[in-house]
C-alpha cells in the first residue's frame, strides 16, 4: 500500500533545489517578457492576451501541470513509452515538412487555430529519453559496434528533419549528445579529432582554404620525420593528411552551396571577415549595444530603450537575454549565469550519482541539451557565435519550448527520485 | 561503458566551468569596461530636435509691416522607411527629372538611412498641398515647415539687409549656431541678430528603430522650450521710403532723410536698388550672383558708403565755423566781382554777386564769399599759431558736427568719408600750404568727401541748432513704446546755437528767393541750399539739402542725384516733394512728381 501512495513518494525526494531553479527562470522570464512588451507611453494590462507576457502566464501555468502530472506518474511509464515518445515527435516533424507553417525562415510550426506547436522541441527530449533507453538496452549486448550506430542513427535522423526544415539551430543542438557520449566512453581521439576538424573549419573559413592546407602539410612533414622508422605510422599519417585536405575542400564546398546567404553573412560576422553594422549585422550590433550599455545595474525595470523601441530583433524570443541585460545590467546577467550554471551543475551532479544508468545517461543527454542551448543563444547575443535562432530555455517567450523544457527537466527529477 | 569514465564528470565540469568563465568575461567586458555601448544606446534611441523660432518681424514707425515670415516647406526623405512609389508623378509633382531624384534618393541614402535628408528645399505652397493629401503614396517622405524672411513692400533692402544660411565663420564665432542655422548677414537683420532670432528650443524624444518618434525623452525633462524672436519697430516711415525710392527710379544717387529731434532716420535711399524678396529662399545665390555682377552696384549702399564732394551744401558748415571763429559777423559783407574769387592767376568763378552778407551768399550760394571766409578761418592768426594749426580747429569743428567718423549706430558698414589731414598737406605742399591752396573746400570741392549720412546729420545739427543724436535705424524693441534709449544721447557741435539762426535765415532765403525756389511748398516754410558736385567723370552731381518746417524742423533731407547737374534741377524737387509728402502725406504738385519719377539719368 505504501509503495503506491504518490504523496509519500513526492515528498520523499524530488530534487527541491531544481525545482526552485526552474522556478526562479520560469519568473525571470514572465517579467522580462512583459518588460518586452511594455509601451512607455501607453498602458500595459497585466490581461490582454492578445500579448505574449498573458499567453505565456496559460504556457506557464500548464507547464506546472504538466510537471505536476510527470511528477504524479509512474516512473515506469516514462521509460516505457521513451520509444513511442520518440517515434511520435519524429511524425509530427516529418507532418511539418508537408503541412508546416514557416516562421522567420523556419518550416518548423504546425498550427492548429491560434495555436502553434513546434516539435523540434518535444523531438529533443524525446531523443534524450530514447537515447537513455537505447543505450542501457545496448549495455547487455554482445556487439557493440552495432551500439554506437543505433546511438548515431538516433540522433542523424532527427538532425536531417530539422535541417529539411531550414532549422539549423535546433540541428546544431543534437551534437549536444556528445557529452553524454563522451561521459559514457567515446574515445578522446575522436574527440580530438572532432576539436582538429572544428579548427581547421574557423581557419578555412576565416581565412582560406590555403592557410589550412599550409599548416596541415606543416604538421604532415613534422610528423613523417618524426615516425621516419615505422612504416606503419607513415602510412597511417598519409592517408590522415589525405583525408584532412578533402575535408577542407568540402568544408569550403558546404560553406559556398550549403548555407544561406544570410547564414553565410553571420558566418563571416563572427570571423571577423565582414561588418555592416548598419545592413547585415544590424540585429547583432544592436544586441551588443543592448546588452553593453545595461552597465553595471542596468537601465532598470521597463527602461531599455534597446528593447523597449524595438531596435532589438525577437526580443521575447531568441533574443530576450537582451532586454536582461539592458534592463538589469552585469547583475542581472549574472544571475541568470549562475541559476543556469546551478540548474546544469546540479544535473550533473545528480547524473553521476545515480545508480540507475538509464537516469544517468537521460541526465547527461539533458544537461548537454541544456549547455547547448544556453551557450549557443547568449553567445549569439553577445557576438560570440553566430546568430542561431534558439530559444533560451525556460526563459523565453514560447508554449512549445516552454512544455517541452519542463517536460525534459521534470523527468528527471522525476526519475532521479526512484 | 563501465564506471571508470567517471573521471570525465570532472572534465565535463571543467570544461563546462571554463566556458562559463569565458561568456562572464565577455559579459563584463561589454557591459562594464566597454562605456561605447551606452553611447550608441542613446545614440539610437534619443534624437534632440532643434525648434527653430520665428525670427522677429520688423516693423515701421506707422506700424506697417516690412518684415514677416513666410512659411516654407521642406521635402524630406528618410530612405529606410521608402517603399517603391510613383516616381513619375513625383517628378511631375516637383518639376523634376528622374535623374536628379534618383541622385538625390543615392546622396540622401549614402548620408544616412534612417536620418532625414532635405530632398527638394522650399517646395511650393500649392506643391505643399498636393503633396500633403498624396503623403501616404509616398512613404519615407515627409515635409518639414520652416520660416523664411518675407517683405511686403519691395523696398529698404539695403537698410533691412538680408538672412542667409551660417558660414563656418558663424558658426565658429558663436556657438549657439550650427550648420544650416540662419544668420542675418547685413542692415537690420544683422545689427539686431541677437534681439531677432530668439532662442532655439530643443526637444529630445524617443525614437524607434523604424525612426517613429515614440514620445518625449524623460517626461522632457531636458526639453527646452524655444523663444520667438523679438519684433523691431525700424525708425523708417515706410510709406516715405517707398515714395523715395519711385522718385529715385531711374536714377543713382542716395536720399537720407532724418527726424532731427530723436536722430531717427526717416528713409535711407541708395538708387538703384534691389527687391529684398530675391535674396530669400532657393533663389538667393542665382540672384545673389546677379545683383553681385550687375553693372550699376545695386547692392551697393550709396547714402552710407559713397563718398561724394558735398559741393555748396558744405558752405552751411563753413559759415558756420567762420561765425563761431569771429571772422566775419551776421552783417559782415564782402565783395564778389571780377568773376570770382582769384588765387594768382586761378579763379574760382563765381557771378559777380558784388557785396553781401552771409544771408545773401548762402542764398546766392556765392563761390567768392566763402572762399574769402575760409580762407579767413585757416588765416586767423590771432587764434590759431599757423596753417596746422588753423587746419585742424577747422577740422575739429567738422567733425563736432559729425563729419571724419562712423556713426557706429546700426548702420551697416558706414564709411568716414575723406577730409584731409594738415599733415597730407604738409606732405603734398611740402609744408608750404596756405588757405587758398584748399580754399576749394570751403565750397564744397576739392579734396573733401563725405557721405549722404554725413550730410543729412549736418543738416540735423542745423536744425537743432547745435546739437545732433547719432543716426539710427530701430526706434523700438520689443514693444513699439519701449524706444531704444542707446543712441538718444545729445552730442553737441562747438557752434553756439545762435549761429545757426544765421544760417538757417540764409537758407530759407535759399528757398524763397535764391537757387532752390523749387524747393518751395505750399503752407510750409521751408529750409534748403542747393549744391552741385563737382564731378571729374562726368556731369555734376546735383544736391540739395533740405529742413523743414523751418521754424520747428521736423525732417532734414540731404539727396543728391549723380550725373544731375545743377542742385535746382533734379536733387531741389526731388527732396521738396519728399518734404512735403511726409508733412502733408500727400503731394499737391503732380506734375513735378510724375516729371521726377519718369526722370531718367543713366
Amino acid at each position: 500500500m505504501p509503495k503506491l501512495d504518490p504523496y509519500n513518494k513526492m515528498s520523499k525526494g524530488f530534487d527541491v533545489r531544481l525545482i526552485c531553479y526552474y522556478l526562479a527562470l520560469v519568473l525571470i522570464g514572465w517579467i522580462t517578457i512583459y518588460s518586452t512588451c511594455y509601451i512607455p507611453d501607453g498602458s500595459t494590462p497585466i490581461f490582454d492576451f492578445g500579448q505574449p507576457y498573458s499567453k505565456q502566464m496559460i504556457w506557464i501555468g500548464t507547464s506546472i501541470l504538466l510537471a505536476t502530472v510527470i511528477l504524479l506518474i509512474d516512473s515506469g511509464i516514462i521509460q516505457h513509452y521513451a520509444y513511442f515518445f520518440y517515434l511520435f515527435c519524429l511524425f509530427l516533424m516529418v507532418l511539418v515538412l508537408f503541412v508546416g507553417a514557416e516562421i522567420n525562415g523556419a518550416k518548423s510550426w504546425i498550427k492548429i487555430g491560434s495555436f502553434s506547436l513546434q516539435p523540434t522541441e518535444f523531438m529533443k527530449v524525446a531523443t534524450a529519453l530514447a537515447m537513455a533507453k537505447f543505450m542501457q538496452e545496448g549495455k547487455t549486448a554482445n556487439e557493440k559496434r552495432y551500439v554506437w550506430i543505433g546511438q548515431f542513427a538516433l540522433i542523424l535522423i532527427p538532425v536531417i528533419v530539422v535541417m529539411l526544415q531550414h532549422d539549423a539551430g535546433s540541428a546544431l543542438v543534437f551534437g549536444s549528445f556528445i557529452i553524454l557520449f563522451y561521459r559514457e566512453g567515446l574515445s578522446s581521439g575522436f574527440l580530438v579529432m572532432c576539436i582538429i576538424a572544428a579548427i581547421l573549419t574557423i581557419i578555412t573559413l576565416a581565412w582560406n582554404e590555403t592557410y589550412s592546407i599550409a599548416l596541415l602539410t606543416a604538421v604532415f612533414i613534422v610528423f613523417m620525420i618524426a615516425n621516419r622508422t615505422q612504416k606503419k605510422k607513415l602510412r597511417r599519417n598519409v592517408i590522415v593528411y589525405i583525408a584532412s585536405i578533402v575535408f577542407v575542400f568540402s568544408v569550403n564546398f558546404l560553406y559556398e552551396h550549403g548555407f544561406e546567404p544570410h547564414q553565410k553573412q553571420r558566418i563571416d560576422t563572427i570571423l571577423g571577415k565582414t561588418s555592416d553594422p548598419l545592413g547585415a549585422d544590424f540585429n547583432l550590433n544592436q544586441s551588443k549595444i543592448a546588452i553593453g550599455s545595461g552597465g553595471l545595474f542596468g537601465k532598470g525595470y521597463l527602461k531599455g530603450t534597446q528593447t523597449k523601441l524595438k531596435f532589438v530583433p525577437e526580443q521575447s524570443t531568441d533574443f530576450i537575454f537582451c532586454a536582461i541585460g539592458e534592463e538589469w545590467g552585469f547583475f542581472g546577467t549574472l544571475v541568470v549565469f549562475s541559476l543556469y550554471g546551478a540548474l546544469i551543475f546540479r544535473i550533473l551532479k545528480l547524473s553521476e550519482k545515480q545508480r540507475n544508468p538509464f537516469v544517468r545517461y537521460y541526465g547527461y543527454g539533458i544537461a548537454g541539451i541544456f549547455i547547448a542551448h544556453f551557450f549557443i543563444n547568449i553567445g549569439m547575443t553577445i557576438g560570440l557565435l553566430p546568430i542561431i535562432g534558439i530559444p533560451l530555455p525556460f526563459i523565453s517567450y514560447g508554449g512549445s519550448s516552454l512544455w517541452a523544457f519542463t517536460m525534459m527537466l521534470f523527468c528527471f527529477i522525476k526519475l532521479n527520485d526512484n | 561503458m563501465s564506471q571508470d569514465n567517471s573521471n570525465r564528470y570532472y572534465i565535463i565540469l571543467g570544461v563546462l566551468g571554463i566556458l562559463l568563465a569565458t561568456y562572464t568575461i565577455r559579459l563584463f567586458n561589454l557591459q562594464v569596461l566597454d562605456k561605447s555601448y551606452k553611447r550608441k544606446a542613446n545614440e539610437n534611441a534619443i534624437r534632440e530636435i532643434t525648434i527653430h523660432p520665428a525670427r522677429g518681424f520688423i516693423y515701421d514707425r506707422n506700424d506697417s509691416l516690412l518684415v514677416y515670415n513666410d512659411a516654407a516647406y521642406d521635402l524630406m526623405v528618410v530612405p529606410k522607411e521608402m517603399r517603391p512609389f510613383d516616381t513619375m508623378e513625383l517628378c511631375r509633382v516637383l518639376d523634376l527629372e528622374i535623374e536628379d531624384v534618383r541622385k538625390k534618393l543615392d546622396k540622401a541614402a549614402k548620408y544616412s538611412g534612417s536620418v532625414p535628408s532635405l530632398f527638394k528645399q522650399q517646395i511650393s505652397k500649392e506643391d505643399y498641398g498636393y503633396l500633403q493629401e498624396k503623403m501616404s503614396e509616398f512613404p519615407g517622405f515627409f515635409v518639414q515647415s520652416r520660416t523664411l524672411r518675407s517683405y511686403p513692400q519691395p523696398i529698404a533692402a539695403h537698410i533691412l539687409g538680408y538672412v542667409s544660411e551660417v558660414d563656418e565663420q558663424d558658426v565658429e564665432n558663436d556657438n549657439y549656431y550650427k550648420m544650416g542655422d540662419y544668420i542675418g548677414k547685413s542692415g537690420i537683420e544683422k545689427a539686431y541678430e541677437s534681439v531677432l532670432r530668439g532662442v532655439k528650443g530643443k526637444r529630445k524624444v524617443l525614437v524607434d528603430v523604424h525612426n517613429r518618434e515614440m514620445g518625449s525623452y524623460d517626461n522632457g525633462a531636458e526639453d527646452v522650450v524655444a523663444v520667438p524672436g523679438t519684433s523691431i519697430w525700424s525708425t523708417l516711415d515706410m510709406q516715405l521710403q517707398r515714395y523715395g525710392e519711385e522718385l529715385m527710379s531711374g536714377k543713382r544717387g542716395a536720399i537720407v532723410a532724418i527726424e532731427p529731434k530723436t536722430g531717427e532716420i526717416l528713409c535711407l535711399i541708395s538708387s538703384p536698388n534691389y527687391d529684398p524678396n530675391l535674396l530669400v529662399g532657393t533663389a538667393r545665390p542665382k540672384n545673389y550672383g546677379k545683383l553681385v555682377m550687375d553693372p550699376e552696384k545695386p547692392l551697393f549702399n550709396r547714402a552710407l558708403q559713397a563718398a561724394y564732394p558735398p559741393g555748396s551744401t558744405f558752405k552751411l558748415a563753413n559759415g558756420l565755423i567762420a561765425l563761431q571763429d569771429h571772422i566775419i559777423t551776421p552783417s559782415s559783407v564782402y565783395s564778389c566781382s571780377g568773376g570770382g574769387y582769384h588765387i594768382g592767376s586761378h579763379v574760382v568763378h563765381c557771378h559777380n554777386c558784388g557785396g553781401l552778407n552771409i544771408y545773401s551768399a548762402i542764398q546766392r550760394s556765392c563761390n567768392t564769399f566763402f572762399c574769402r571766409a575760409y580762407y579767413n578761418i585757416l588765416s586767423n592768426r590771432v587764434k590759431y599759431k599757423n596753417i596746422d594749426e588753423a587746419y585742424t580747429a577747422w577740422l575739429d569743428y567738422m567733425s563736432s558736427m559729425g563729419f571724419l567718423q562712423v556713426f557706429n549706430t546700426d548702420l551697416p558698414y558706414e564709411l568716414k568719408g575723406r577730409i584731409p589731414t594738415a599733415e597730407y598737406f604738409d606732405k603734398k605742399y611740402n609744408n608750404s600750404w596756405n588757405g587758398n591752396t584748399v580754399v576749394s573746400m570751403g565750397i564744397g570741392q576739392g579734396e573733401a568727401a563725405v557721405t549722404p549720412l554725413q550730410m543729412a546729420n549736418m543738416l540735423a545739427v542745423i536744425a537743432n541748432k547745435g546739437y545732433y543724436i547719432r543716426p539710427h535705424v530701430v526706434r523700438a524693441i520689443g514693444h513699439r513704446d519701449s524706444l531704444n534709449t542707446q543712441f538718444s544721447d545729445k552730442i553737441y557741435s562747438k557752434i553756439e546755437p545762435r549761429h545757426f539762426e544765421t544760417v538757417l535765415q540764409g537758407m530759407k532765403m535759399v528757398v524763397t528767393a535764391g537757387t532752390g525756389r523749387g524747393a518751395q511748398i505750399p503752407g510750409i516754410e521751408v529750409a534748403g541750399k542747393t549744391g552741385t558736385a563737382q564731378n571729374p567723370q562726368g556731369r555734376d552731381h546735383s544736391v540739395f539739402a533740405l529742413i523743414a518746417p523751418a521754424n520747428d524742423p521736423q525732417i532734414v533731407i540731404f539727396c543728391l542725384v549723380e550725373n544731375g547737374g545743377f542742385g535746382a534741377t533734379v536733387a531741389c524737387p526731388i527732396a521738396s516733394l519728399m518734404a512735403e509728402f511726409y508733412l502733408n502725406r500727400k503731394v499737391e504738385r503732380t506734375d513735378l512728381e510724375t516729371r521726377m519719377k519718369e526722370l531718367n539719368i543713366k
